[in-house]
Protein backbone atom coordinates (compact mmCIF):
# COMPACT_ATOMS: atom_id res chain seq x y z
CA UNK A 1 0.00 0.00 0.00
CA UNK A 2 1.37 3.24 -0.97
CA UNK A 3 2.21 5.96 1.85
CA UNK A 4 -0.66 7.79 -0.06
CA UNK A 5 -3.49 5.63 0.63
CA UNK A 6 -2.15 5.40 4.20
CA UNK A 7 -1.93 9.03 4.58
CA UNK A 8 -5.48 9.77 2.74
CA UNK A 9 -7.50 6.57 3.81
CA UNK A 10 -6.02 4.16 6.19
CA UNK A 11 -4.89 6.60 9.35
CA UNK A 12 -8.73 8.86 9.16
CA UNK A 13 -10.65 5.58 9.19
CA UNK A 14 -8.38 4.52 12.17
CA UNK A 15 -9.11 7.78 13.85
CA UNK A 16 -13.14 7.30 13.25
CA UNK A 17 -13.10 4.00 14.51
CA UNK A 18 -10.96 5.15 17.33
CA UNK A 19 -13.48 8.13 18.02
CA UNK A 20 -16.39 5.93 18.29
CA UNK A 21 -14.50 3.02 20.32
CA UNK A 22 -13.72 6.28 22.64
CA UNK A 23 -17.90 7.00 22.65
CA UNK A 24 -19.13 3.50 22.97
CA UNK A 25 -16.39 3.15 25.96
CA UNK A 26 -17.70 6.21 27.66
CA UNK A 27 -21.55 5.48 26.99
CA UNK A 28 -21.02 1.92 28.92
CA UNK A 29 -19.17 3.43 31.36
CA UNK A 30 -22.11 5.06 32.41
CA UNK A 31 -23.82 1.81 33.44
CA UNK A 32 -22.49 -0.44 36.09
CA UNK A 33 -23.37 -4.01 34.01
CA UNK A 34 -21.02 -2.79 30.82
CA UNK A 35 -18.34 -0.18 32.76
CA UNK A 36 -15.56 -2.81 32.57
CA UNK A 37 -16.14 -3.30 28.71
CA UNK A 38 -16.94 0.44 28.15
CA UNK A 39 -13.25 1.16 30.18
CA UNK A 40 -11.63 -1.83 27.85
CA UNK A 41 -12.95 -0.49 24.60
CA UNK A 42 -11.75 3.07 25.17
CA UNK A 43 -8.52 1.54 26.12
CA UNK A 44 -8.78 -1.04 22.61
CA UNK A 45 -9.59 3.28 20.90
CA UNK A 46 -6.65 4.21 22.67
CA UNK A 47 -4.02 1.97 20.87
CA UNK A 48 -5.62 1.95 17.95
CA UNK A 49 -5.22 5.73 18.04
CA UNK A 50 -1.74 5.24 18.57
CA UNK A 51 -1.21 2.49 16.14
CA UNK A 52 -2.93 5.45 13.40
CA UNK A 53 -0.52 7.89 15.05
CA UNK A 54 2.31 5.83 14.19
CA UNK A 55 1.55 4.99 10.12
CA UNK A 56 0.89 8.80 9.61
CA UNK A 57 4.38 9.28 11.01
CA UNK A 58 5.36 7.20 8.19
CA UNK A 59 9.34 6.25 8.42
CA UNK A 60 11.14 8.03 11.32
CA UNK A 61 13.48 7.78 13.77
CA UNK A 62 11.44 5.55 16.13
CA UNK A 63 14.46 5.20 18.89
CA UNK A 64 12.31 8.46 21.04
CA UNK A 65 8.83 7.20 20.61
CA UNK A 66 9.57 3.58 21.77
CA UNK A 67 12.04 4.56 24.35
CA UNK A 68 9.30 7.14 25.75
CA UNK A 69 6.70 4.64 25.52
CA UNK A 70 8.42 1.89 27.38
CA UNK A 71 9.17 4.10 30.60
CA UNK A 72 5.64 6.06 30.75
CA UNK A 73 4.29 2.61 30.43
CA UNK A 74 6.69 1.05 33.36
CA UNK A 75 5.75 4.08 35.43
CA UNK A 76 1.89 4.16 34.47
CA UNK A 77 2.20 0.35 35.52
CA UNK A 78 3.94 0.78 38.75
CA UNK A 79 1.91 3.66 39.28
CA UNK A 80 -1.41 1.77 38.73
CA UNK A 81 -0.80 -1.67 40.52
CA UNK A 82 0.38 -0.33 43.61
CA UNK A 83 -1.82 2.01 44.27
CA UNK A 84 -4.05 1.65 47.63
CA UNK A 85 -7.53 1.81 46.90
CA UNK A 86 -8.52 4.16 49.28
CA UNK A 87 -5.65 6.57 47.44
CA UNK A 88 -7.26 6.39 44.06
CA UNK A 89 -8.90 9.76 44.02
CA UNK A 90 -5.12 11.20 44.77
CA UNK A 91 -4.12 8.98 41.65
CA UNK A 92 -6.84 10.14 39.57
CA UNK A 93 -5.00 14.04 40.24
CA UNK A 94 -1.73 12.60 39.32
CA UNK A 95 -2.42 11.23 35.79
CA UNK A 96 -4.80 14.13 35.61
CA UNK A 97 -1.40 16.43 35.88
CA UNK A 98 0.30 14.28 33.30
CA UNK A 99 -1.96 14.48 30.57
CA UNK A 100 -2.27 18.14 31.54
CA UNK A 101 1.36 19.16 30.72
CA UNK A 102 2.05 16.55 27.90
CA UNK A 103 -0.46 18.37 26.14
CA UNK A 104 1.38 21.42 27.14
CA UNK A 105 4.98 19.88 25.80
CA UNK A 106 3.67 18.89 22.49
CA UNK A 107 2.62 22.71 21.85
CA UNK A 108 6.02 23.59 23.22
CA UNK A 109 8.02 21.02 21.45
CA UNK A 110 6.11 22.24 17.94
CA UNK A 111 6.88 25.64 18.40
CA UNK A 112 10.41 25.01 19.27
CA UNK A 113 10.79 23.26 16.09
CA UNK A 114 9.38 25.14 13.47
CA UNK A 115 10.07 29.00 14.95
CA UNK A 116 13.21 28.40 16.98
CA UNK A 117 15.43 25.55 16.08
CA UNK A 118 14.32 26.06 11.95
CA UNK A 119 15.85 29.67 12.34
CA UNK A 120 12.19 31.51 11.56
CA UNK A 121 12.70 34.72 10.80
CA UNK A 122 9.26 36.39 10.13
CA UNK A 123 6.67 36.60 13.54
CA UNK A 124 5.23 33.30 15.35
CA UNK A 125 2.08 33.69 13.45
CA UNK A 126 3.20 33.51 9.99
CA UNK A 127 5.82 31.23 10.85
CA UNK A 128 3.36 28.37 12.79
CA UNK A 129 -0.18 29.81 10.98
CA UNK A 130 -2.45 32.13 13.48
CA UNK A 131 -4.97 29.52 14.55
CA UNK A 132 -1.94 27.36 15.30
CA UNK A 133 0.30 30.03 16.86
CA UNK A 134 -2.69 31.33 19.50
CA UNK A 135 -3.66 27.16 20.03
CA UNK A 136 -0.08 26.75 21.06
CA UNK A 137 -0.24 29.60 23.53
CA UNK A 138 -3.83 28.42 24.83
CA UNK A 139 -2.48 24.39 25.26
CA UNK A 140 0.45 26.05 27.48
CA UNK A 141 -1.37 27.68 29.50
CA UNK A 142 -4.14 25.01 30.25
CA UNK A 143 -1.67 22.62 30.26
CA UNK A 144 0.39 24.07 32.95
CA UNK A 145 -2.50 25.19 35.13
CA UNK A 146 -3.25 21.57 34.94
CA UNK A 147 -0.46 20.40 35.66
CA UNK A 148 0.58 22.21 39.31
CA UNK A 149 -3.09 21.91 39.92
CA UNK A 150 -3.36 18.55 39.63
CA UNK A 151 -0.26 18.23 41.97
CA UNK A 152 -0.96 20.84 44.65
CA UNK A 153 -4.93 18.51 44.57
CA UNK A 154 -2.57 15.86 45.28
CA UNK A 155 -0.85 16.91 47.98
CA UNK A 156 -4.23 18.57 49.77
CA UNK A 157 -5.56 15.37 49.19
CA UNK A 158 -2.95 13.87 51.01
CA UNK A 159 -3.39 16.02 53.51
CA UNK A 160 -0.15 17.56 53.31
CA UNK A 161 0.02 21.44 53.15
CA UNK A 162 -1.46 22.79 56.37
CA UNK A 163 -3.22 19.26 56.18
CA UNK A 164 -5.43 20.03 53.37
CA UNK A 165 -6.20 23.50 54.76
CA UNK A 166 -7.30 26.47 52.21
CA UNK A 167 -4.25 28.76 51.94
CA UNK A 168 -5.19 32.13 51.70
CA UNK A 169 -2.51 34.74 50.38
CA UNK A 170 -3.23 38.78 51.16
CA UNK A 171 -5.20 40.12 48.15
CA UNK A 172 -4.83 37.17 46.65
CA UNK A 173 -7.82 37.72 44.09
CA UNK A 174 -5.46 40.13 42.15
CA UNK A 175 -2.55 38.47 42.43
CA UNK A 176 -4.59 35.57 40.56
CA UNK A 177 -6.41 38.05 38.43
CA UNK A 178 -3.13 40.22 37.47
CA UNK A 179 -1.19 37.23 36.70
CA UNK A 180 -3.99 35.92 34.30
CA UNK A 181 -4.06 39.07 32.55
CA UNK A 182 -0.32 39.07 32.41
CA UNK A 183 -0.37 35.21 30.11
CA UNK A 184 -2.87 36.72 28.28
CA UNK A 185 -0.13 39.72 27.41
CA UNK A 186 2.11 37.39 27.08
CA UNK A 187 0.54 34.71 24.80
CA UNK A 188 -0.57 37.65 22.45
CA UNK A 189 2.96 39.29 22.60
CA UNK A 190 4.28 35.84 21.74
CA UNK A 191 2.21 35.02 18.98
CA UNK A 192 2.97 38.82 17.27
CA UNK A 193 6.31 38.90 18.41
CA UNK A 194 9.21 37.82 15.70
CA UNK A 195 10.45 34.65 16.13
CA UNK A 196 13.79 35.14 17.63
CA UNK A 197 11.85 37.57 20.17
CA UNK A 198 9.28 34.99 21.18
CA UNK A 199 10.95 32.59 23.32
CA UNK A 200 11.14 34.66 26.44
CA UNK A 201 7.37 35.62 26.20
CA UNK A 202 6.18 31.65 25.55
CA UNK A 203 8.77 30.92 28.96
CA UNK A 204 6.76 33.54 30.82
CA UNK A 205 3.52 32.21 29.43
CA UNK A 206 5.26 28.86 30.54
CA UNK A 207 6.27 29.94 34.46
CA UNK A 208 3.07 32.13 34.63
CA UNK A 209 0.68 29.28 33.78
CA UNK A 210 2.40 26.99 36.24
CA UNK A 211 2.12 29.73 39.23
CA UNK A 212 -1.45 30.06 38.64
CA UNK A 213 -2.15 26.32 38.81
CA UNK A 214 -0.79 26.82 42.45
CA UNK A 215 -2.71 29.98 42.82
CA UNK A 216 -5.39 28.86 42.03
CA UNK A 217 -5.75 25.72 43.96
CA UNK A 218 -3.67 26.36 47.29
CA UNK A 219 -7.28 28.24 48.91
CA UNK A 220 -9.32 25.74 48.36
CA UNK A 221 -9.61 23.42 51.50
CA UNK A 222 -8.70 19.45 50.90
CA UNK A 223 -12.88 18.37 51.09
CA UNK A 224 -13.63 20.68 47.68
CA UNK A 225 -10.67 18.45 46.02
CA UNK A 226 -12.80 16.22 44.41
CA UNK A 227 -14.58 19.33 42.64
CA UNK A 228 -10.97 20.67 41.87
CA UNK A 229 -9.68 17.27 40.48
CA UNK A 230 -12.66 16.83 38.63
CA UNK A 231 -12.65 20.61 37.29
CA UNK A 232 -9.04 20.08 35.98
CA UNK A 233 -9.81 17.15 34.82
CA UNK A 234 -12.44 18.94 32.25
CA UNK A 235 -9.20 21.21 31.42
CA UNK A 236 -6.65 18.59 30.59
CA UNK A 237 -9.43 17.53 28.23
CA UNK A 238 -9.45 21.02 26.32
CA UNK A 239 -6.10 21.03 26.69
CA UNK A 240 -5.64 17.96 24.32
CA UNK A 241 -7.99 20.01 22.66
CA UNK A 242 -6.00 22.76 22.04
CA UNK A 243 -3.12 20.74 20.99
CA UNK A 244 -5.29 18.87 18.37
CA UNK A 245 -5.79 22.42 16.59
CA UNK A 246 -2.63 23.00 16.77
CA UNK A 247 -1.67 19.83 14.80
CA UNK A 248 -4.86 19.82 12.88
CA UNK A 249 -5.87 16.22 14.32
CA UNK A 250 -9.37 16.03 14.71
CA UNK A 251 -9.42 12.81 16.94
CA UNK A 252 -7.88 14.89 19.52
CA UNK A 253 -10.38 17.78 18.96
CA UNK A 254 -13.09 15.56 19.78
CA UNK A 255 -11.89 13.54 22.45
CA UNK A 256 -10.67 16.32 24.55
CA UNK A 257 -13.90 18.08 23.84
CA UNK A 258 -15.87 15.02 25.10
CA UNK A 259 -13.52 14.67 28.28
CA UNK A 260 -13.89 18.55 28.74
CA UNK A 261 -17.80 18.27 28.90
CA UNK A 262 -17.36 15.03 31.17
CA UNK A 263 -15.25 16.64 34.00
CA UNK A 264 -17.66 20.10 33.57
CA UNK A 265 -20.72 18.25 33.98
CA UNK A 266 -19.38 16.43 37.24
CA UNK A 267 -18.40 19.19 39.09
CA UNK A 268 -21.84 20.89 38.27
CA UNK A 269 -22.97 17.55 39.70
CA UNK A 270 -20.44 17.71 42.84
CA UNK A 271 -21.52 21.73 43.26
CA UNK A 272 -25.14 21.05 43.53
CA UNK A 273 -24.78 18.04 46.09
CA UNK A 274 -23.02 20.85 48.30
CA UNK A 275 -25.54 23.40 47.35
CA UNK A 276 -23.02 25.50 46.08
CA UNK A 277 -22.05 27.65 42.81
CA UNK A 278 -18.71 26.65 41.48
CA UNK A 279 -17.60 30.26 41.65
CA UNK A 280 -18.08 29.98 45.61
CA UNK A 281 -16.17 26.66 45.51
CA UNK A 282 -13.28 28.00 43.31
CA UNK A 283 -12.87 31.21 45.14
CA UNK A 284 -12.03 29.06 48.15
CA UNK A 285 -11.17 29.77 51.81
CA UNK A 286 -14.94 27.91 52.86
CA UNK A 287 -14.94 26.89 56.48
CA UNK A 288 -11.71 29.66 57.19
CA UNK A 289 -13.42 33.07 56.41
CA UNK A 290 -15.88 33.53 58.92
CA UNK A 291 -13.34 32.59 61.52
CA UNK A 292 -15.12 30.55 64.33
CA UNK A 293 -17.34 34.02 65.02
CA UNK A 294 -20.31 32.14 65.98
CA UNK A 295 -21.42 33.31 69.30
CA UNK A 296 -19.98 31.15 71.56
CA UNK A 297 -22.25 28.68 70.02
CA UNK A 298 -19.47 26.47 68.81
CA UNK A 299 -19.25 24.76 71.92
CA UNK A 300 -20.68 21.19 72.77
CA UNK A 301 -22.77 21.14 75.86
CA UNK A 302 -24.80 17.94 76.23
CA UNK A 303 -23.16 14.68 74.56
CA UNK A 304 -23.29 12.23 75.19
CA UNK A 305 -21.20 9.34 74.67
CA UNK A 306 -20.82 5.14 74.86
CA UNK A 307 -18.82 2.79 74.24
CA UNK A 308 -19.05 -0.18 71.48
CA UNK A 309 -20.82 -2.22 74.15
CA UNK A 310 -23.75 0.10 74.68
CA UNK A 311 -23.68 -0.03 70.79
CA UNK A 312 -23.73 -3.21 70.21
CA UNK A 313 -26.87 -3.68 72.88
CA UNK A 314 -28.99 -1.42 70.73
CA UNK A 315 -27.70 -3.30 67.06
CA UNK A 316 -28.79 -6.46 69.00
CA UNK A 317 -32.49 -5.49 69.02
CA UNK A 318 -32.52 -3.19 65.57
CA UNK A 319 -34.59 -4.49 63.08
CA UNK A 320 -33.24 -2.05 60.41
CA UNK A 321 -29.84 -0.23 60.22
CA UNK A 322 -28.57 2.07 57.94
CA UNK A 323 -24.54 2.83 57.73
CA UNK A 324 -23.65 6.54 56.91
CA UNK A 325 -19.77 6.15 55.58
CA UNK A 326 -17.85 9.63 55.47
CA UNK A 327 -13.92 10.19 55.11
CA UNK A 328 -13.43 9.21 58.43
CA UNK A 329 -14.17 5.48 57.06
CA UNK A 330 -11.76 5.91 54.31
CA UNK A 331 -8.83 7.25 56.41
CA UNK A 332 -9.20 4.23 58.76
CA UNK A 333 -9.33 2.25 56.14
CA UNK A 334 -12.59 0.33 57.50
CA UNK A 335 -14.29 -0.69 54.85
CA UNK A 336 -13.54 -4.58 55.26
CA UNK A 337 -14.52 -4.46 58.60
CA UNK A 338 -17.51 -2.73 57.79
CA UNK A 339 -18.66 -5.33 55.63
CA UNK A 340 -18.34 -7.93 58.34
CA UNK A 341 -20.14 -6.43 60.63
CA UNK A 342 -23.40 -5.85 58.26
CA UNK A 343 -22.64 -9.29 57.49
CA UNK A 344 -23.03 -10.45 61.18
CA UNK A 345 -25.94 -8.19 61.57
CA UNK A 346 -27.79 -9.77 58.51
CA UNK A 347 -27.16 -13.12 59.53
CA UNK A 348 -29.18 -11.96 62.73
CA UNK A 349 -32.14 -10.82 60.30
CA UNK A 350 -30.93 -7.09 60.33
CA UNK A 351 -31.66 -4.96 57.37
CA UNK A 352 -28.64 -3.27 57.01
CA UNK A 353 -28.39 -0.33 54.26
CA UNK A 354 -25.58 2.03 52.99
CA UNK A 355 -26.59 5.87 52.77
CA UNK A 356 -24.42 7.30 50.73
CA UNK A 357 -24.17 11.52 50.22
CA UNK A 358 -23.26 12.54 47.16
CA UNK A 359 -20.05 14.23 48.46
CA UNK A 360 -19.04 11.93 50.97
CA UNK A 361 -15.01 11.32 50.74
CA UNK A 362 -12.74 13.20 48.41
CA UNK A 363 -14.08 12.35 44.92
CA UNK A 364 -17.49 11.21 43.44
CA UNK A 365 -18.43 7.76 43.98
CA UNK A 366 -15.29 7.73 46.28
CA UNK A 367 -17.63 5.58 49.37
CA UNK A 368 -19.16 3.25 46.60
CA UNK A 369 -15.78 2.04 45.39
CA UNK A 370 -14.77 1.88 48.77
CA UNK A 371 -17.24 -0.46 50.00
CA UNK A 372 -17.04 -2.27 46.57
CA UNK A 373 -13.50 -3.26 47.36
CA UNK A 374 -14.77 -4.69 50.38
CA UNK A 375 -17.40 -7.18 48.24
CA UNK A 376 -20.43 -4.58 49.63
CA UNK A 377 -23.40 -5.50 46.75
CA UNK A 378 -23.87 -2.15 45.22
CA UNK A 379 -27.58 -2.51 45.64
CA UNK A 380 -27.49 -1.77 49.21
CA UNK A 381 -25.75 1.08 48.83
CA UNK A 382 -28.64 3.74 48.47
CA UNK A 383 -28.22 7.31 47.23
CA UNK A 384 -29.40 10.46 49.12
CA UNK A 385 -33.01 10.85 47.51
CA UNK A 386 -33.68 7.27 47.96
CA UNK A 387 -32.90 7.34 51.33
CA UNK A 388 -33.72 9.59 53.03
CA UNK A 389 -37.20 9.09 53.38
CA UNK A 390 -36.33 5.69 55.19
CA UNK A 391 -34.68 7.47 58.35
CA UNK A 392 -38.17 7.93 59.75
CA UNK A 393 -38.38 3.91 59.97
CA UNK A 394 -35.07 3.03 61.10
CA UNK A 395 -33.97 1.70 64.53
CA UNK A 396 -30.22 2.34 64.45
CA UNK A 397 -28.15 4.95 62.10
CA UNK A 398 -23.76 4.47 62.29
CA UNK A 399 -22.60 7.56 61.18
CA UNK A 400 -19.14 6.55 60.07
CA UNK A 401 -16.13 9.47 59.60
CA UNK A 402 -18.91 11.64 58.31
CA UNK A 403 -19.87 15.31 59.78
CA UNK A 404 -21.05 17.54 57.66
CA UNK A 405 -23.09 16.06 55.50
CA UNK A 406 -25.65 14.97 58.40
CA UNK A 407 -25.90 18.15 59.93
CA UNK A 408 -29.51 19.07 60.91
CA UNK A 409 -28.46 22.90 60.82
CA UNK A 410 -28.03 22.91 57.06
CA UNK A 411 -32.35 22.22 56.88
CA UNK A 412 -32.92 24.34 60.09
CA UNK A 413 -30.75 27.39 60.73
CA UNK A 414 -30.92 29.72 57.59
CA UNK A 415 -27.61 31.54 59.26
CA UNK A 416 -25.49 28.34 58.70
CA UNK A 417 -22.33 28.58 56.08
CA UNK A 418 -24.04 25.39 54.62
CA UNK A 419 -27.96 25.90 55.03
CA UNK A 420 -29.43 25.06 51.75
CA UNK A 421 -27.33 22.08 51.61
CA UNK A 422 -28.98 18.50 51.10
CA UNK A 423 -28.13 16.11 53.33
CA UNK A 424 -28.97 12.71 54.68
CA UNK A 425 -31.79 13.11 57.59
CA UNK A 426 -30.00 10.71 59.56
CA UNK A 427 -31.57 12.65 62.85
CA UNK A 428 -35.11 11.13 62.32
CA UNK A 429 -33.73 7.64 62.82
CA UNK A 430 -34.49 6.44 66.61
CA UNK A 431 -31.16 5.80 67.77
CA UNK A 432 -27.79 7.38 66.21
CA UNK A 433 -23.98 6.61 66.78
CA UNK A 434 -21.73 8.89 65.59
CA UNK A 435 -17.84 7.05 65.33
CA UNK A 436 -15.29 9.91 65.13
CA UNK A 437 -11.66 10.51 66.52
CA UNK A 438 -12.85 13.98 67.99
CA UNK A 439 -15.28 16.51 68.73
CA UNK A 440 -13.55 18.37 66.31
CA UNK A 441 -15.95 20.78 63.34
CA UNK A 442 -16.11 18.94 59.61
CA UNK A 443 -15.04 20.62 56.39
CA UNK A 444 -17.57 23.50 56.52
CA UNK A 445 -15.34 24.42 60.04
CA UNK A 446 -19.20 24.36 62.16
CA UNK A 447 -20.11 22.39 65.05
CA UNK A 448 -22.33 19.79 64.24
CA UNK A 449 -26.14 20.31 66.39
CA UNK A 450 -27.04 16.65 65.68
CA UNK A 451 -24.15 15.53 68.35
CA UNK A 452 -25.87 17.02 70.97
CA UNK A 453 -29.72 15.39 70.40
CA UNK A 454 -31.02 13.15 72.16
CA UNK A 455 -31.24 10.39 70.41
CA UNK A 456 -27.40 10.72 69.37
CA UNK A 457 -24.42 8.87 70.94
CA UNK A 458 -20.73 9.59 70.12
CA UNK A 459 -18.55 6.59 70.07
CA UNK A 460 -15.01 8.03 70.38
CA UNK A 461 -12.13 6.10 68.28
CA UNK A 462 -11.12 5.02 65.10
CA UNK A 463 -13.70 4.13 62.79
CA UNK A 464 -11.67 0.66 62.09
CA UNK A 465 -11.05 0.14 65.88
CA UNK A 466 -14.64 1.24 66.76
CA UNK A 467 -16.24 -1.41 63.74
CA UNK A 468 -13.84 -4.30 64.80
CA UNK A 469 -15.02 -3.65 68.79
CA UNK A 470 -18.65 -3.72 67.57
CA UNK A 471 -18.27 -6.86 65.83
CA UNK A 472 -16.74 -8.95 68.87
CA UNK A 473 -19.35 -7.10 70.97
CA UNK A 474 -22.37 -8.57 68.42
CA UNK A 475 -20.56 -11.96 68.27
CA UNK A 476 -20.58 -12.32 71.96
CA UNK A 477 -24.27 -11.56 72.07
CA UNK B 1 -20.13 29.43 2.57
CA UNK B 2 -16.49 27.61 2.75
CA UNK B 3 -15.29 26.54 5.94
CA UNK B 4 -11.75 26.54 7.10
CA UNK B 5 -9.95 24.41 8.99
CA UNK B 6 -10.16 26.48 12.00
CA UNK B 7 -13.72 26.23 11.46
CA UNK B 8 -14.83 22.82 10.97
CA UNK B 9 -12.39 22.57 14.12
CA UNK B 10 -14.72 24.54 16.02
CA UNK B 11 -17.31 22.31 14.36
CA UNK B 12 -16.26 19.63 15.36
CA UNK B 13 -14.63 21.02 19.09
CA UNK B 14 -18.45 22.12 19.93
CA UNK B 15 -20.08 18.94 18.60
CA UNK B 16 -18.40 16.85 20.59
CA UNK B 17 -18.27 18.77 23.86
CA UNK B 18 -22.42 17.99 23.17
CA UNK B 19 -21.80 14.30 22.68
CA UNK B 20 -19.93 14.21 25.69
CA UNK B 21 -22.36 16.28 27.92
CA UNK B 22 -25.43 14.41 26.59
CA UNK B 23 -23.49 10.91 27.40
CA UNK B 24 -22.56 12.06 31.12
CA UNK B 25 -25.69 13.51 32.25
CA UNK B 26 -26.94 9.70 33.31
CA UNK B 27 -24.71 8.38 35.32
CA UNK B 28 -25.22 6.76 38.55
CA UNK B 29 -23.17 8.31 41.57
CA UNK B 30 -21.19 4.63 41.87
CA UNK B 31 -19.54 5.06 38.49
CA UNK B 32 -18.88 8.71 38.96
CA UNK B 33 -14.88 7.89 40.16
CA UNK B 34 -14.48 5.45 37.45
CA UNK B 35 -15.67 7.59 34.86
CA UNK B 36 -13.65 10.69 36.09
CA UNK B 37 -10.60 8.01 36.08
CA UNK B 38 -11.38 6.77 32.20
CA UNK B 39 -12.27 9.96 31.16
CA UNK B 40 -9.22 11.26 32.69
CA UNK B 41 -7.18 8.62 30.74
CA UNK B 42 -9.10 9.11 27.48
CA UNK B 43 -7.02 12.92 27.82
CA UNK B 44 -3.87 11.18 27.41
CA UNK B 45 -5.04 11.05 23.70
CA UNK B 46 -2.50 14.01 23.33
CA UNK B 47 0.02 11.32 23.12
CA UNK B 48 -0.74 11.19 19.44
CA UNK B 49 0.22 14.23 19.02
CA UNK B 50 3.62 13.80 21.09
CA UNK B 51 4.84 11.01 18.81
CA UNK B 52 4.70 13.29 16.00
CA UNK B 53 7.10 16.02 18.31
CA UNK B 54 9.85 13.40 18.59
CA UNK B 55 10.95 11.97 15.57
CA UNK B 56 14.56 12.82 15.09
CA UNK B 57 16.11 11.03 17.58
CA UNK B 58 17.70 14.34 18.23
CA UNK B 59 19.12 15.48 21.28
CA UNK B 60 17.78 18.84 20.10
CA UNK B 61 15.08 20.89 22.79
CA UNK B 62 12.33 20.16 20.40
CA UNK B 63 12.56 16.80 20.62
CA UNK B 64 13.12 16.11 24.40
CA UNK B 65 10.24 18.13 25.19
CA UNK B 66 8.27 15.65 22.70
CA UNK B 67 10.16 12.56 24.48
CA UNK B 68 9.16 14.07 27.85
CA UNK B 69 5.15 14.63 26.27
CA UNK B 70 5.36 10.82 25.13
CA UNK B 71 6.32 9.82 28.29
CA UNK B 72 3.80 11.86 30.54
CA UNK B 73 1.44 11.18 28.20
CA UNK B 74 2.15 7.46 28.56
CA UNK B 75 1.82 7.41 32.46
CA UNK B 76 -1.51 9.49 31.83
CA UNK B 77 -2.98 6.43 29.27
CA UNK B 78 -1.62 3.29 30.77
CA UNK B 79 -2.11 4.42 34.35
CA UNK B 80 -5.69 5.59 33.40
CA UNK B 81 -7.09 2.60 31.75
CA UNK B 82 -5.64 0.29 34.65
CA UNK B 83 -6.70 2.04 37.72
CA UNK B 84 -10.12 2.40 36.22
CA UNK B 85 -10.20 -1.43 35.37
CA UNK B 86 -9.12 -2.11 38.93
CA UNK B 87 -12.38 -0.22 40.72
CA UNK B 88 -14.49 -1.75 38.00
CA UNK B 89 -12.93 -4.90 38.88
CA UNK B 90 -14.52 -4.17 42.32
CA UNK B 91 -18.12 -3.63 41.28
CA UNK B 92 -18.01 -7.13 39.10
CA UNK B 93 -17.17 -9.18 41.65
CA UNK B 94 -20.32 -8.90 43.52
CA UNK B 95 -22.00 -12.20 45.01
CA UNK B 96 -25.55 -12.48 45.16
Amino acid sequence: MSQEVMQSTVVPVIYLLSTILFIFGIKRLSKVKTARRGNALAAVGMLLAIIGALLELGVVDYRWIAGGMVIGTIIGLLFAIRVQMTSMPEMVALFNGFGGIASALVATSIYWDLVVQRGATGTVYETLGTDEAITVMLSILIGGITFTGSLIALFKLQGKLKKGQPILLPARHYITFGLLLASFAFGGIAVAAAAPDSIVWVLSLAAVSLILGILLTIPIGGADMPVVVSLLNSYSGVAASMAGFVIGNPLLIIAGAMVGAAGLILTQIMCVAMNRSLLNVLVGGFGVTDGGGGGGSDEYTSVTSCGPEEAAMLLENAESVIIIPGYGLAVAQAQHAVRELADLLKERGTKVTYGIHPVAGRMPGHMNVLLAEADVPYEELLEMDVINSEFKNTDVVIILGANDVVNPAATKDPSSPIAGMPILNAHEARSVFVVKRSLSPGYAGIKNELFEYDNTMMVFGDAKKVVQGLIGEVKDL
Amino acid sequence: MTLGPLLIGIYVFVLAGFVGFEMITKVPPTLHTPLMSGANAISGITVVGAVAAATTGEMTVANILGGLAIVTATINVVGGFLVTDRMLRMFGKKKK
